[in-house]
């Protein structure tokens, strides 16, 4: 639908539009933002819902993460940053958060967005249905209350260090309380039409091929967003979805959009830009995760040994294609208190040898089990390497494969000898590094826990401990003595650090300019002429 | 008339049973694999407690035994209802519906490709091989028709996008018709069958190998039988001899490789709809397997079976149409 003015009054606005933009051009002294325009994306795989509140799978967060929006967003550096909440502050004892809301704010179907809809998010949405955020709200969350319509209160039943950080729309997504209060959360109609605040609203799903969003035109932030429409196809191959990319239908290509051998090629057609920011809430760290219940992982110098037999600076220029960064510990350099200085593991297979001998196991009457991961043909790469580099130290290796069910009950279920994974930080270790290392957090049925059965009691209230400070300096000091003992101690093997490219035509400006980068709004995004 | 009619109920009866075996040994099938649809669902949020995936699991019925929930399927199925998809949050019939006729219009037309090109590539051989003139028009087709049986669909499919896709830029490498280009009429029609052309012949190609050579063979056999050298002898054109004695004899095993075949083409559309991006329901059935959805799989399962059991029916009834023997006996 397009709306006509008449004539003088167009000229005058163009007029006006174009000193406006020349204006703010001169000043940034960058592109005029232009209006209009449809961005056209990759959905990969094909999200299974766009409601956010009830899913998080990343495509799920890349779409939707435009319709809906949370309190607060961040910047690269980690900082918060005002989003649906204009302000917010700490009581001294880092117990109440009080929030004060933008004015004016409208869900996309007209209705008002209050202080009652935070308080209906936090305390019902999303302590019934989302599997990440009920795990903060349960343990720390005492009281969500509404002070008129623009302010909520938080109150925590202890100081939780990171519990702003759980403010991000793909963890604490607000949800419109007129829609969803009182009724089967799950089942509700409305999940196939979500409402959020966000400056783009749904449109149009056709499964298996594309989803469209619109323009919010009533959207808080006045001016934005700049783009008309955005269409995520859905391309199931990933050469297609190259040479999609390639031919120009489409004009962003996010990480595994396209294989990484890939990358090099169409990161050097012209006109095309390169980033790897956008990843630093999540900062994902590939480990090897071996087995502590079992013989011979349960023995510290085995898995110091393959520490030391595994080159890692191979795994990632060969193997991951130069996309990524030697680990130094549990912590990814991106998250903060991480410490670059806890001594490393280097590359020398003799002394790898050594420790095998002292640990007093024999590697020839020893067959080691390696779980691929099933999330493409690089994790198999990497299995086959790691393979030779056990079989080395001497031991008798076999690779099993499994598809994603199979990896992941096999994993939930402790049943493995040695596989690989990547994990999510989320801003904080608190958030996103402790749950691998707690020995209370040995729970079978879910495949991201303590899964390998690493126990130390004194990490743990070390762990414990930091969550609670509220000073950054006696939380640096206690995360650097966790990462020298986990270290130390092998609790995972730390491989490297991802780098998760995205490639985007050179008319999109403004794509990745937050913390979570292509999962934010899209709302300054704008496509040049 | 009658005897026709009580042939078909006996066939249908017998395809019900089929059908009902096919739910019932699929429903087994899909729970042997590791895995349910809870673990993997929790598995994607990243982190999850096992409470949350208990709960999933009762929401789903998975903590009923297993005679429990196939019982309530079969009853489910029994009333038209093949259940809730846990994933896609729909119920599993909408969501099939709404990608059936997709991966008809592909097969349909990738069958008819297959059938049209593959009977004369079959056809034009043998009539070179039979007459002795331009015998190397034969050994062209045939090693062609090898040679594309022998090459992997997915293969083929790929080429064809970086060829006619991005280097000539002719047609659109994936989808079913243009994004937001509100279109209708025949110019809809038109941008559907600018996007079928890719999928159709690489789904196609197979089929069309299969049936040349299979056309070629049968009908040297025909043409070398008494009744063509009695129609030669009697002076009738070797053009007329194929078309009106040859070639309805010759098709015999023809069309009944393609009706059972046609199952074949079912699998086959998997990878097609998956390398174009075509909105069928393979990629429904592949995206269902990897997430354990085990209803929507179980009820794709039982569409696809029923396609082949129709298909089969449709074949029989054909061929006593085209062999009116066949009827008699």
């Amino acid at each position: 639908m397009s709306i006509k003015l008449p004539l003088p009054t167009a000229r005058l606005l163009k007029i006006a539009a174009c000193s406006l933009a020349l204006t703010v051009g001169v000043a940034a002294g960058a592109h005029a933002q232009t209006r209009g325009g449809t961005l056209r994306t990759i959905a990969q795989p094909e999200p299974p819902t766009l409601m956010l509140g009830l899913n998080q799978q990343t495509p799920t967060q890349y779409v939707a993460g435009k319709i809906y929006e949370s309190l607060l967003t961040w910047s690269p550096d980690m900082k918060p940053q005002p989003s649906l909440a204009r302000s917010w502050t700490i009581s001294p004892d880092g117990k109440v958060y009080t929030f004060e809301l933008q004015p004016n704010v409208k869900w996309h179907d007209g209705k008002p967005f209050s202080s009652d809809d935070v308080v209906f998010s936090i305390d019902k949405f999303l302590r019934t249905v989302h599997p990440r955020a009920r795990v903060v709200i349960d343990q720390f969350v005492q009281s969500v209350k509404a002070q008129g319509p623009n302010k909520v209160v938080i109150t925590l039943k202890e100081p939780f260090a990171p519990f702003l950080k759980s403010f991000v729309s793909d963890n604490m997504p607000m949800v419109p309380k007129h829609i969803y209060d009182g009724t089967d959360y799950a089942k509700n109609p409305a999940n196939q039409t979500p409402v959020g605040t966000g400056p783009f609203m749904f449109k149009e799903w056709k499964k298996g091929a594309y989803i469209v969003l619109t323009r919010n035109p009533n959207y808080w932030q006045k001016g934005k967003p700049y783009l008309d429409e955005i269409v995520f196809n859905v391309i199931p191959d990933a050469a297609s979805r190259a040479v999609a990319f390639e031919r120009g239908d489409v004009q962003v290509v996010s990480a595994g959009d396209v294989d990484n051998v890939e990358i090099k090629r169409l990161r050097a057609l012209p006109n095309v830009e390169y980033t790897t920011k956008g990843w630093e809430m999540f900062s994902k760290l590939a480990y090897i995760q071996m087995n502590q219940r079992r013989a011979p992982f349960n023995n510290v110098k085995v898995r110091q040994a393959i520490m030391e037999a595994i080159n890692r600076k191979f795994v990632v220029n060969n193997i991951f294609f130069g996309l990524g960064k030697v680990a130094t510990g549990p912590i990814s350099s991106t998250t903060p208190f991480y410490d670059g200085n806890v001594p490393a593991y280097g590359y020398d297979i003799k002394k790898a040898r050594a420790l095998i001998k002292d640990s007093g196991v024999d590697p020839s009457a020893t067959t080691i089990r390696i779980l691929s991961y099933p999330y493409g043909a690089t994790w198999d790469r990497l299995g086959e390497y790691t393979r030779q580099c056990l079989e080395q130290l001497g031991f008798k290796v076999e690779i099993e494969s499994a598809d994603a069910g199979t990896w992941a009950k096999r994993v939930s279920d402790f049943d493995f000898d040695l596989t690989f994974s990547f994990t999510s930080q989320y801003g904080d270790p608190a958030l996103g590094v402790s749950r691998l290392y707690l020995a209370r957090n040995q729970v079978k049925g879910s495949a991201f826990v303590n899964n390998q059965g690493y126990v130390n009691p004194g990490v743990d209230a070390l762990w414990d401990k930091a969550a609670a400070a509220t000073s950054d300096a006696e939380r640096q000091q206690l995360y650097s003595n966790i990462q020298k003992t986990l270290v130390q101690e092998v609790a995972n093997g730390y491989l490297f650090e991802m780098e998760l490219p995205t490639l985007y035509s050179g008319k999109v400006h403004n794509l990745v300019q937050t913390a979570i980068g292509l999962n934010d709004t899209f709302a300054d995004v704008y496509i040049s002429k | 008339m009658e005897k026709a009619l009580s042939i078909l109920i006996a066939r249908l009866g017998k395809a019900l049973f089929v059908v009902l075996g096919v739910v019932i040994i699929n429903f087994m099938l899909v729970r042997m694999a590791p895995g349910d649809p809870a673990t993997v669902l929790a598995g994607e949020s990243g982190s999850s407690d096992p409470a949350y995936v208990e709960e999933l699991r009762k929401e789903f019925g998975l903590d009923q035994p297993l005679p429990v929930q196939l019982g309530r399927y079969l009853w489910g199925v029994a009333h038209l209802d093949l259940g809730y998809s846990y994933r896609e949050r729909l119920p599993v019939l909408d969501l099939i519906l709404d990608r059936l006729p997709a991966t008809l219009l592909l097969m349909s037309c990738a069958f008819v490709f297959a059938l049209v090109f593959g009977v004369l590539f079959g056809v034009i051989a043998s009539r070179a091989r039979y007459a002795g003139r331009r015998t190397w028009l034969d050994s062209v087709l045939m090693t062609g028709s090898l040679l594309i049986y022998a090459t992997p669909q997915f293969w083929l499919a790929l080429l064809a996008i970086l060829f006619f896709s991005l280097h000539l830029g002719w047609l659109p490498p994936y989808g079913m018709e243009q994004v937001g280009g509100n279109l209708s009429g025949w110019v809809r029609v038109g941008d559907i069958a600018h996007h079928l052309v890719l999928p159709t012949v690489s789904l196609g190609c197979f089929f069309m190998a299969v049936y040349a050579r299979l056309t070629r063979a049968s009908m040297l056999e025909v043409l070398g039988m008494d009744f063509i050298k009695t129609a030669r002898a009697k002076g009738v054109p070797l053009g007329e001899t194929i078309r009106r004695h040859a070639l309805r004899n010759a098709l015999l095993p023809v069309v009944t490789f393609a009706g059972i075949q046609l199952g074949q083409m079912a699998g086959g559309a998997v990878l097609t709809e998956t390398v174009f991006g075509w909105p069928g329901i393979g990629r429904l059935m592949f995206d269902a397997l990897m997430q354990r959805d085990y209803q929507l799989l179980l009820g794709v399962f039982l569409v696809t079976s029923t396609m082949v059991v129709v298909f089969n029916l449709l074949t029989d009834l054909v061929y006593r149409l085209i062999d009116p023997r066949i009827g008699r006996a």
